[in-house]
């Protein structure tokens, strides 16, 4: 198992009271997996990301990275946020900005420029090398933060919702994008989304998340045929079957923690705000 | 259209200056007429010392801001990255901040006489303080995504502030370095004027003790236009290094 997450919890220390945001989480991914994590909206999905890329440190558990406890941002993994405005660098064209971690690697300069080269190419950005991120539109910013993820050559690509702030058309061609570039380039993929159409239709697995406090609710197979295209899968009948089960799993999670959940939601919002 | 009414009111402010001698508002001794004070300039630019005493001057802003730009950035820099050093320095930089350049003045004529040094210890004192404040600002802005997206490629401290801290405080080091080039050529005439230091401020005060208002006029405002020519310099400078930041780049068509 390539990565793994082991009985997982953070609780954050307000000032005043502290917030459980993640009780238990125990699961694992196996080498070239793609997997999807959706869970209600606050449940900690960007809590437990954080934790697995070494940004947090979980208050009790693990996150091991090929049977090493990560306790700061390992090498040979990659990050991709939902914030693409914000990950980019505007003082930094398109190539320096995927370019940049391939510096830090201390690699030669003719293995960058032919790194950066073919990522940008991968996306499809082949010739946006001098422009800077805010002269391309969100989608495409989004296709540069992915490039400099594939140029850095993770072991394992985590994602945090990286498609939410697309629009929907978009957002299905980024979607075929990681498929295509998780065949290519055989990289494991931790997939975080709280859009239940997306994580099955990526997805080999889909682990649902409870509602804060957060364990894991159903870890799903997805027996999808690996080739996907958005047009017949998704009106594929075990597509819908897939998705109205999992849609039912975390209609259940919010119901069962109703007496605190909307509390809960607010809670961890609070606590990201206390600690940011 | 702008320039061109800005040019108007120049105009129309140097035609005052020539009329109201004349109108008897104010006596000729102390303001003379526009075309005598231009007379008196045409004079100055004729004469070596006048440039010698420019040069003086602007060795002492240049030097002086250099060093308070270097020192504020630096400063700023460490105080923003180490845990608690804010906290600790907070009160000391509010006591230190609003003290006057100029209650120093006796301190640097006791420290370093009339020598450059005396106008060096002012400019830097009063300048270093604009910079310091707006890099803690600038410092304080990282974007948390920014700083998170660097630390998950494994970016270390330094290559940090290097990629992500400097740029994000440029915006405010440019505003700070603009302030303080202001800021050091008020004080650089100051400490000229009072002390005594070679530099424009004693070639004002050597002609008004020997009475030649009008070139005492034409050294005022050549004071003024090279304060004018500072701050359009640091614009020029701010733009081009900020190419890429929203205030600058305005609104772009994707």
């Amino acid at each position: 198992m390539l990565l793994e997450v082991r009985g997982l919890r953070k609780v954050y220390q307000g000032k005043e009271r502290q917030v459980e945001a993640i009780r238990d989480l125990t699961f694992g991914v196996d080498a070239g997996d793609l997997v999807c994590l959706v869970g209600p909206s606050g449940c900690g999905k960007t809590t437990l990301l954080k934790c697995i890329a070494g940004l947090l440190t979980p208050t009790s558990g693990e996150a091991l990275l090929d049977g090493r406890r990560v306790s700061g941002p390992p090498p040979g993994m990659a990050v991709v946020f939902q914030e693409y405005g914000r990950s980019l660098f505007p003082w930094m064209s398109v190539r320096d900005n995927v370019e940049l971690p391939l510096r830090q690697k201390k690699l030669p300069r003719a293995t960058r420029r032919s790194l950066v080269d073919d990522a940008l190419s991968a996306v499809g950005l082949g010739d946006t090398h001098d422009a800077y991120p805010w002269q391309l539109s969100g989608g495409m910013q989004q296709r540069v933060a992915i490039a400099r993820a594939v140029a850095y050559q993770p072991d394992v690509l985590l994602m945090d919702e990286p498609f939410a702030a697309v629009d929907a058309q978009t957002r299905a061609d980024l979607e075929d994008l990681i498929r295509d570039l998780w065949h290519k380039l055989a990289v494991t993929i931790l997939f975080v989304t709280h859009d239940i159409d997306e994580a099955v239709y990526l997805g080999q697995r889909v682990i649902v998340l409870s509602s804060s406090p957060t364990v894991v609710r159903e870890d799903v197979d997805i027996d999808l045929p690996d080739a996907r295209d958005q047009l017949h899968t998704r009106s594929d009948s075990r597509f819908t079957e897939l998705r109205s089960h999992i849609y039912a799993q975390i209609q259940a999670a919010k119901r069962e923690s109703t007496p605190g959940s909307t509390d809960a939601a607010r809670d961890t919002d609070l606590a990201k705000q206390v600690l940011q | 259209m702008k320039a061109v009414l800005g040019l108007l009111g120049l105009a129309g402010l140097l035609v005052l200056v020539e009329v109201l001698p004349y109108l008897g508002l104010v006596p000729a001794d102390f303001l003379p007429p526009t075309h005598r004070i231009a007379s008196a300039l045409a004079g100055e630019v004729g004469d070596s010392g006048f440039w010698q005493a420019l040069w003086d001057t602007l060795v002492a802003w240049a030097i002086g801001l250099a060093i308070a730009v270097v020192a504020g950035v630096v400063a700023g820099i460490v105080i923003g990255t180490v845990p608690g050093l804010r906290a600790v320095t907070a009160s000391t930089i509010e006591f230190l901040r609003p003290i006057p350049s100029v209650a120093l003045i006796p301190l640097a004529v006791l420290m370093y006489g009339t020598e450059l040094q005396s106008t060096l210890l002012l400019v830097v004192y009063a300048s270093f303080w604009q910079v310091l404040i707006q890099v803690l600002y600038g410092v304080q802005d990282v974007d948390p995504v920014a700083d998170e997206t660097a630390r998950s490629y494994g970016l270390g401290l330094w290559a940090r502030i290097r990629y992500v801290l400097w740029p994000t405080a440029l915006p405010y080091v440019m505003t700070g370095v603009r302030l303080a080039a202001a800021v050091a050529l008020v004080l650089a005439i100051t400490a000229e004027l009072v002390i005594g230091a070679p530099g424009l401020g004693s070639r004002i005060a050597v002609a008004q003790a020997s009475n030649a208002i009008p070139d005492m006029y034409a050294l005022v405002a050549v004071t003024g236009l090279l304060g004018v020519a500072i701050n359009l310099g640091a614009r020029r400078v701010e733009r081009w290094l900020l190419r890429w930041h929203q205030s600058v780049r305005g609104e772009v068509v994707v």
